[in-house]
């Protein structure tokens, strides 16, 4: 029932099987150079888990992905989008206004490891407000969706509650469901789970795992490895800013070829 | 009745409390419909105010900042006789009596009503953009993230979150302005302390006369404390706080120990 939107309509002339092509993405916080040149490209259903120590610019690298950070240099390209530019006439790159930047992370939906949930509103609220203001469905159009959403991720009996008197998981499984609810062509989850109690991380896991399954684009930012074995298509491993070893999970786990991600890989396992 | 040497007149005093004199009671009026409609005004440009002053246009931010400086760094007094005396006689502008639907308003009112809501803004606008500031940076970022615009997260997600930060200080700043109304006498608007004033000239009763006066500012200022918390109740609520059961009495004893609601850390 995805219907995505054809990449054909891209300007820029990338695989239409690519959904996601990073390229060369550079990235400083004043003198501190947190992304040093990555590049990466995300089949149309493929998982990718990035892991690494933190502060190896796991996190910045995603939010470039959907421009709540601008790279200095690179491009992302989205869904045959360029983010955060667009071309004028004479092919030259130029910063997109504000209006098109969410037009383009309307496509994009984004999982906080704070959740962040509107806490003035409750779990349906918070899934029908992006429909309604974005999408200006109708109030009984988005509730539909925001019910049916909702329900993906278990929680039909949260419907009316605020995020107050949910636990971190519910909390994580609504924001979960607030994203889907734009029905996303892809899905960024900034480690998803690390602010959660260990006896509620599985219920969120579970919800991830169905969206594999089902063949949503993911690129998620976790430290549980044994999650990451099981699920990604391919594990990135960063390391000072740069993605030191890709490759499928079994590889990157069972035999790393790099020192850094072995000596990453036997503090955390 | 004696206090001192002072005849304290017992039945002037119950008079002009329990039966005001209808001149009292269009004081009184009037000092309620001035402070209402400044501080609506207030709160409406305070946030103009505010966003400007976050504005990403730098020649906004320093003209914001420079409305904020002047308008708090002026006594309201001062200001009250610029607008009103001041603007007529250098022949820029002359407030005139008017009609609005059906309603007289007074020159003298309509310039206090601007001055007030003038100066009210800018405390408005501070106590406003420090609301705006105490929502979690990641709700903007939330909102962003379902593909709002930056003015559909101001409006839809930030200030509604912001109210809950700012209905504490803007009830104090009411509160005060409540009470500064008294200064409009200087610019001859027949509030409750230009009729009280003209009360005691008439009666020589001044004692009881401004007793009177201060218990109903007292009343004003009593009966705005629980629309406060009554409104804060309401937020809270609307945030998903399950309110803990307490009486009306308790929350307004508690507010009462409250130093802001004496007003004492109010400017002059």
């Amino acid at each position: 029932m995805t219907t995505l939107p054809t990449p054909s309509s891209a300007s820029d002339g990338e695989t239409p099987a690519m959904i996601v092509q990073a390229i060369d993405i550079k990235k400083s916080f004043g003198s501190q150079e947190v992304l040093k040149g990555v590049s990466l490209e995300v089949r149309r259903g493929e998982v990718v888990v990035l892991i690494g120590p933190s502060g190896s610019g796991k996190t910045t690298f995603l939010r470039c992905i959907n421009h709540f950070e601008k790279p200095n240099s690179g491009a992302v390209h989205v869904n045959g989008h360029l983010i955060g530019s667009k071309l004028d006439r004479n092919g030259e790159r130029k910063d997109a206004s504000a209006r098109e930047v969410a037009g383009q992370r309307a496509e994009i939906g984004f999982v906080f490891q704070h959740f962040n949930l509107f806490p003035n509103r409750t779990a349906i609220e918070n899934v029908m407000l992006g429909p309604m203001k974005v999408q200006k469905k109708s109030k009984e159009a988005a509730r539909a969706l925001a019910i049916e959403q909702l329900t993906k991720v278990g929680l039909s009996n949260k419907v009316d509650a605020y995020p107050a008197q949910l636990s971190g998981g519910q909390k994580q499984r609504v924001a979960i469901a607030r994203s889907l609810a734009m029905n996303p062509a892809l899905m960024l989850f900034d480690e998803p789970t690390s602010a959660l109690d260990p006896e509620v991380i599985g219920e969120v896991l579970t919800v991830i795992r169905d969206l594999a399954n089902e063949g949503m684009t993911m690129i998620i930012v976790s430290h549980e490895i044994g999650f990451a074995r099981e699920v990604a298509d391919r594990v990135a491993m960063f390391d000072d800013g740069q993605i030191v070893e890709i490759g499928l999970p079994q590889q990157v786990f069972d035999s790393p070829v790099q020192a850094r991600t072995q000596a990453f890989l036997s503090k955390v396992l | 009745m004696l206090i001192g040497n002072l005849p304290f007149d017992t039945s002037f005093f119950w008079h002009e409390l329990l039966r005001p004199s209808s001149a009292f009671l269009g004081g009184l009026w009037r000092t309620v419909y001035i402070s209402v409609i400044a501080q609506i005004l207030a709160v409406i440009i305070g946030l103009l105010v505010a966003l400007a002053r976050r504005s990403r246009i730098r020649l906004l931010r320093g003209v914001a900042g420079f409305y904020v400086w002047v308008l708090r760094g002026t006594p309201l007094l001062v200001q009250l006789v610029i607008v009103y005396d001041g603007l007529a006689a250098s022949g820029l502008y002359r407030f005139q009596d008017m009609n609005l639907l059906g309603v007289t308003l007074l020159a003298s009112v309509q310039a206090a009503i601007v001055t007030l809501a003038l100066n009210e803004s800018a405390y408005m606008s501070e106590i406003i953009r420090a609301g705006l500031t105490a929502v979690d940076a990641g709700q903007n970022e939330a909102a962003l993230s379902v593909g709002m615009t930056p003015g559909q997260s101001m409006r839809h997600v930030i200030i509604p979150q912001a109210m809950r930060f700012v209905i504490p200080p803007l009830g104090n700043d009411f509160n005060a302005m409540m009470k500064s109304t008294s200064v409009l006498s200087v610019i001859g608007v027949p509030e409750m302390f230009l009729i009280t004033q003209e009360i005691s000239s008439s009666t020589f009763r001044t004692f009881e006369i401004f007793v009177d006066a201060a218990l109903y500012y007292l009343a004003l200022t009593t009966i705005w404390t629980f629309i406060q918390a009554w409104l804060e109740a309401r937020i809270d609520r609307s945030w998903g706080f399950v309110p803990t059961q307490r009486s009306l009495l308790s929350t307004v004893r508690e507010r009462f120990q409250d130093p802001r609601t004496l007003g004492l850390s109010r400017r002059t």
